[in-house]
C-alpha cells in the first residue's frame, strides 16, 4: 500500500466523536498532503484538539476513519472498531510526532535525555548515538548549550524548543502541534514561531491547531476553519483570513478575535 | 542490672536477629504485591479495580492484632495451616500489602496526565511509560510514605511474640520472666528498636535529598 506522491499523507474520512451526549466531532474530514502545513483555527470547543489527539490515537473516536500513509491508525479496520495492540498503537504513535500546549517534558531528565529516551527506547539507537542525534536537534532549536539542563531550569520558550526537538529527532511522518505558544509569554512566542517556520521551510509535514493567525496566515499551505465539531470553511490562507468572507461564521469569529487581540 | 542483660545478650541477640528477619520478610513481600496490585488499581480493567479496593479497604480497616490472629487462629477452619512464624509473616505482610497499593496509588496519581501522553507520543508501551516516565517520578512521592510504614512495619513485627515467636519483644519478656528486671529490659528493647528506626528514617532524609532535584 505505497502512497504515491499525490495522495494525502494524512487523510481523515468523517471522523466523528462524543463525550457522553456532547458531540465534540461530527464527521470532520480533512487531508494533509506531504509537505504541507495545515493549520486550524476555531473557537474554543470546536474540536480542534479532539481531532489532533484523535490523530495520534490520545484519543479514540467513533465512527470514521484516520489514515496515515494509507495505514489506519487507531484500529485494525475502519469498519470492524477492533482496537490495535498496545504493541502496535506504540509503533503508530512513534511514526507521528506531537508537541503539546504544555510542553510536557519529562522533569528528571535533562533537555538531551527528553529527546534521548524515544530515541533509545522506541528506535533502539545506543546511548552514543541517542545523544548525537539529541545535540544535532538541541542545536537546529539553538539550544545546544543547555543538553544537560533540566526543564525547571529552562524557560517556557526554551521548554517548548526542546519539546519540538524531542518529537521531530524521532523522525516523525507528521508533527502535530497542539496550541503550542498559547501557554508562553507573549515575548517568548516568537522563538518557538521561528522553529515551526524553519521546520516548514525544510519540507516538514504538519498539522497545527494555533491561536496565532499572522503565523497560521504567513506558514500554511492551507487553512481549516472548525466550528461546533465540524470543518466549516477550509482553503488557502489568503481565501479563509481574507478580506471577502461569505462564511458568517468564520466571520464572526475572525471579527471576536480582532477586538480581544488589537 | 547490667550485668543480667549481658548476660542474656545472646538470647536477645537472637531475638533481634529474628525480629529483623520477619521485618525484612514482610517489606520485601508487601513492596512487590503492592506495587504489582497499586499498578492493578491504577491501570487495570474494573473488575480488577474493584479487586484490590476491597482487599485495600478491608485490610486496612482491621486491627493488624485482629488479622494475625486471624491468620493463625481463623484460618485452619478452612484448613490452612500455618506454622506460627509464617502466620505471622503472612498476616503483616497483607497488612503491609494494602498501604503500599494506596502509597502507590497516590504516587502515581500525582503525576499529571502529560507526562503519560507525552511518552506515549513518542511510541512508548505502556511498560516503557511506567519504568521510564511514570515511576521515576512517583518514586520520590511514594519514597517518604513507604519508609514510614517500613519503621511500622519494624515496630509492629513486636505483635508476632503473641504467637509464641522468639523476636526481640518476646525475647525480653522471658529474660524478664526469670530476672524480675522489667525497666531495664524495656529500656534496652526500646533503645534497640529506636536505633534501627532512627537510622531508616536517616537514610530515607538521604535518599529524598538525592530525588529532590525533580520539580515540576
Amino acid at each position: 500500500m505505497s502512497a504515491n506522491a499525490n495522495a494525502a499523507l494524512l487523510d481523515v474520512r468523517d471522523v466523528s466523536k462524543a463525550f457522553g451526549t456532547v458531540e465534540v466531532l461530527r464527521a470532520v474530514s480533512l487531508e494533509v498532503k506531504r509537505g504541507e502545513v495545515v493549520s486550524v483555527i476555531g473557537p474554543s470547543g470546536s474540536g480542534k484538539t479532539t481531532l489532533l489527539r484523535c490523530v495520534n490515537f490520545l484519543e479514540s473516536y467513533d465512527s470514521g476513519s484516520i489514515r496515515i500513509d494509507g495505514k489506519e491508525v487507531g484500529y485494525r479496520e475502519a469498519a470492524t472498531r477492533q482496537r490495535r495492540s498496545e504493541r502496535d498503537l506504540a509503533a503508530m504513535r512513534a511514526e507521528t510526532g506531537m508537541v503539546f500546549q504544555s510542553f510536557n517534558l519529562f522533569p528528571h531528565l535533562t533537555a538531551a535525555g527528553n529527546i534521548m529516551l524515544g530515541l533509545r527506547k522506541v528506535r533502539g539507537k545506543s546511548d552514543a548515538e541517542a545523544r548525537q542525534i539529541a545535540e544535532h536537534w538541541l542545536g537546529r532549536v539553538g539550544l545546544a548549550h543547555k543538553a544537560d539542563s533540566l526543564p525547571a531550569e529552562l524557560s517556557g520558550g526554551q521548554q517548548q524548543r526542546v519539546g519540538i526537538a524531542r518529537a521531530v529527532a524521532m523522525e516523525p511522518k507528521i508533527l502535530l502541534l497542539d496550541e503550542i505558544t498559547s501557554a508562553l509569554d507573549p515575548e517568548l512566542v516568537g522563538e518557538v514561531l521561528a522553529v515551526v517556520r524553519s521546520l516548514a521551510e525544510d519540507g516538514m509535514t504538519m498539522l497545527m491547531v494555533t491561536h496565532e493567525m499572522a503565523f497560521a496566515r504567513d506558514a500554511s499551505s492551507r487553512i481549516v476553519f472548525m466550528a461546533d465539531g465540524s470543518v466549516s470553511a477550509a482553503g488557502p490562507p489568503a481565501e479563509i483570513l481574507g478580506a471577502e468572507i461569505e462564511n458568517e461564521r468564520l466571520r464572526n469569529f475572525l471579527a471576536r478575535f480582532r477586538a480581544s487581540h488589537f | 542490672m547490667l550485668g543480667q542483660i549481658l548476660y542474656a545478650l545472646p538470647f536477645l541477640a537472637q531475638g533481634f536477629a529474628l525480629t529483623l528477619w520477619v521485618s525484612l520478610l514482610v517489606v520485601v513481600l508487601s513492596l512487590i504485591a503492592g506495587v504489582l496490585m497499586g499498578v492493578g488499581l491504577v491501570y487495570g480493567p474494573a473488575p480488577l479495580r474493584w479487586a484490590v479496593r476491597i482487599f485495600s479497604d478491608t485490610i486496612r480497616g482491621i486491627p493488624i492484632l485482629v488479622l494475625i490472629f486471624f491468620v493463625y487462629y481463623g484460618l485452619p477452619a478452612v484448613g490452612v495451616h500455618l506454622q506460627s512464624f509464617w502466620a505471622a509473616v503472612l498476616a503483616l505482610t497483607l497488612f503491609k500489602t494494602a498501604q503500599v497499593v494506596e502509597y502507590l496509588r497516590g504516587a502515581v496519581a500525582s503525576i499529571p496526565k502529560g507526562q503519560s501522553e507525552a511518552a506515549m507520543a513518542i511510541g512508548l508501551t505502556f511498560r516503557q511509560r511506567l519504568a521510564y516516565v511514570i515511576f521515576p517520578q512517583a518514586f520520590r512521592r511514594f519514597l517518604p510514605p513507604w519508609i514510614n510504614g517500613v519503621t511500622d512495619a519494624v515496630k509492629g513485627s513486636a505483635l508476632v511474640s503473641l504467637l509464641g515467636i522468639t523476636d526481640l519483644m518476646q525475647a525480653i519478656n522471658q529474660v524478664i520472666g526469670r530476672t524480675y528486671e522489667a525497666m531495664p529490659l524495656y529500656i534496652f528493647g526500646a533503645l534497640v528498636y529506636f536505633a534501627v528506626n532512627y537510622a531508616l528514617s536517616l537514610a530515607s532524609r538521604r535518599l529524598e535529598r538525592r530525588f529532590s532535584f525533580i520539580r515540576e
